[in-house]
């Protein structure tokens, strides 16, 4: 008996063994790609952080910590902390609340209603940078379209420099992201809407139920995967998004308008100090890895397809 | 016991299609009641896309403007004369080689996707079809390459391309996009072969059809939506990134548009007209391509989890 059931576990392990060996070719592509494109270019960070790297980029030795201390002490980190902070939440909330909004809407039957969906689309298929730099062209204050339209409608007495000092820019920057956010907050939000059972929902009419109750009661407890998956994602995107910060406050000196994310690459392309823009990439990361755990741990993406 | 029915909810198993008959019965009802409502509806979405293609109106009327109109001041809404000839004359302008960029753009959006397909088809197939030790890693592994995006690890690839002699190439581009847009592509289809009945797969293979013909005759027909999906994304995808274009490709013939452009703001003369038309020309192939998958597009986004 007992020879018997060895041999069963001997032949189990040595056909997942092989069971993992017949599937590596087919895994090969994708997992060759998420190595050399992915995860070594991180564990690249992680080491050019901690070494001292020229303006030419030739590796001069370690450095130990002093990447980590220039950065500590040189650009206002904990201003432009706190910018990224301001960043994604204002643009995370507001995209989430309005794709609500819109999406409840995109979920009745109307006339144009596949216009209105088509239309929501649009800054979702187009370049950031473009959408972006229809703003800065739109705002500025001379020949700037929608500055003048602001002026015609008596909402502005003169066209204003949107661009021109930091937390005007920002705060702009900060509408843009909400613009570009939307499209995929409301789409998600939609498909999140279409599994809300409408028995349910006709039942709490019948019981009198008004449409703020029903909404609040019972749509918005269906919607919460939606929306922890929208929040999630978007927190990602809005966190790593670097050309609308870039083209719309790019022109103001100094770090006052800089996110994390539009910092790395001030240090990398104005002051080609790798070193330095490693270990705030570095920190970069570790923040990510925190949204990823959080993401991990709250939507479990992978549950549906391992079970 | 499962039907053929099972292949046509395929897509809704990507967890994206959002039902498009939501509200007809309740409107029905109510009769010429909702009338009113109805027209209130219509006219929130057509406000709805109003602001939504409002910066694409400014850029399509921006490109029809003259050199000196697009930078009048004040500036008019409509063009003072049209010009039309600006979509050819842009191709010549002295800021940027546009017909370079935009070939290196269609080069590494193309490349992308090809290098995306042979890398995604055959992960997808494998992992939604057998169960096998690693799998779970494999498939953790393709969310967080979601999860860390191009602008995060920039520094690093570009000083892994350095190293490896191909910063500067549009092979290094195609390689990155690729790998990025991986866990859309991956999602996608892991839905579509997880919606292939068992039985027709066990029959191929009793028939003495091997894994690899049966992923090409009898699996590749059924998926192509999905394989559309993939396809459309990755290449919109990959002709909008900015983040590591913008550090890799340092030749500006080899820079792609969305690079390009964003070096236009800031140049004396920074031709707002021809940025807007290529912005134009880019902007509605993938509009057009958007809208032909814009059932899918939350749920590869989502892998599925909004259910």
């Amino acid at each position: 008996m007992g020879t018997t059931a060895r041999i069963t576990t001997v032949r189990r392990r040595e056909s997942s063994l092989r069971q993992a060996v017949r599937a590596t070719p087919w895994l090969l592509p994708a997992g060759l790609l998420i190595f050399g494109v992915v995860l070594f270019p991180a564990g690249y960070l992680v080491y050019d952080s901690t070494r001292d790297i020229g303006l030419a980029g030739v590796d001069q030795g370690s450095a130990g910590w002093a990447n980590y201390r220039q950065l500590l002490t040189g650009y206002g980190l904990t201003h432009v902390l706190i910018n990224s902070a301001i960043w994604v939440v204002a643009v995370v909330t507001l995209s989430i609340v309005i794709s609500l909004a819109i999406a409840q809407l995109l979920n009745n039957q109307f006339p144009g209603r596949r216009l209105v969906r088509m239309a929501v689309l649009v800054p979702w298929a187009a370049s950031t940078v473009m959408t972006t730099l229809t703003f800065v062209y739109g705002l500025d204050p001379y020949y700037g379209v929608i500055n003048r339209l602001l002026v015609q409608m008596h909402i502005l007495s003169a066209p204003f420099g949107f661009t021109k000092q930091p937390v005007p820019a920002f705060i702009t920057a900060i509408v843009v992201g909400i613009f570009v956010s939307l499209p995929f907050t409301t789409y998600t939000i939609l498909a999140g809407l279409a599994n809300v059972p409408k028995e349910i929902l006709e039942a709490a009419q019948v019981d009198g139920a008004g449409s703020m109750r029903r909404y609040f009661h019972i749509v918005l407890p269906f919607l919460r995967n939606a929306i922890a998956l929208a929040t999630l994602i978007n927190i990602i995107n809005v966190f790593n998004s670097l050309p609308i910060l870039q083209l719309l406050t790019g022109s103001i000196p100094g770090y006052s308008a800089d996110t994390t994310t539009t910092l790395v690459f001030k240090i990398l392309q104005g002051e080609h100090n790798i070193g330095v823009a490693s270990a705030l990439s570095v920190i970069n990361f570790a923040i990510v890895l925190v949204i990823i755990a959080i993401y991990l741990r709250t939507v479990r993406p992978t549950k549906r397809i391992e079970d | 016991m499962t039907t053929s029915n099972t292949l046509i909810v395929g897509p809704a198993q990507a967890g994206a299609a959002v039902q498009e008959d939501t509200g007809i019965s309740r409107a029905g009802r109510r009769g010429k009641k909702s009338g009113g409502k109805l027209a209130l509806k219509a006219f929130a979405g057509l406000v709805v896309a109003a602001v939504f293609l409002f910066p694409y109106l400014i850029m399509l009327l921006g490109s029809m403007k003259g050199r000196y109109d697009v930078l009048a001041v004040p500036p008019t809404f409509f063009p003072k004369v049209w010009h039309p000839d600006n979509y050819i004359k842009m191709w010549s302008a002295s800021q940027t080689p546009l017909l370079d960029n935009l070939t290196s753009t269609l080069i590494i959006g193309v490349g992308a996707t090809m290098l995306m397909l042979v890398a995604c088809i055959p992960a997808a197939y494998y992992t939604a079809r057998f169960r096998f030790p690693g799998r779970g890693v494999f498939l953790f592994l393709v969310v967080v390459t979601q999860m860390l995006q191009p602008t995060l690890l920039a520094t690093g690839l570009f000083q892994e391309f350095g190293a490896i002699g191909l910063s500067d190439t549009l092979l290094a581009m195609i390689l990155i996009n690729a790998a990025f847009n991986l866990t859309f592509a991956i999602w996608i289809l892991h839905s579509f072969f997880a919606s292939i009945p068992r039985e027709i797969n066990e029959a191929a293979q009793i028939d003495g059809a091997g894994n690899i013909t049966t992923l090409i005759r009898v699996n590749l027909p059924l998926v192509w939506p999905g394989i559309v999906t993939a396809v459309i994304y990755t290449f919109v995808a990959s002709v909008s990134e900015f983040s590591a274009s913008l550090v890799i490709l340092t030749t500006d013939t080899n820079q792609t548009l969305p690079v390009a452009l964003s070096k236009f703001v800031g140049q004396f003369d920074a031709a707002w007209q021809y940025l807007f038309g290529v912005s134009i020309v880019a902007i509605i192939p993938s509009v057009l391509l958007f809208m032909a998958i814009e059932k899918y597009l939350a749920g590869g986004l989502t892998a599925g989890s909004v259910k």
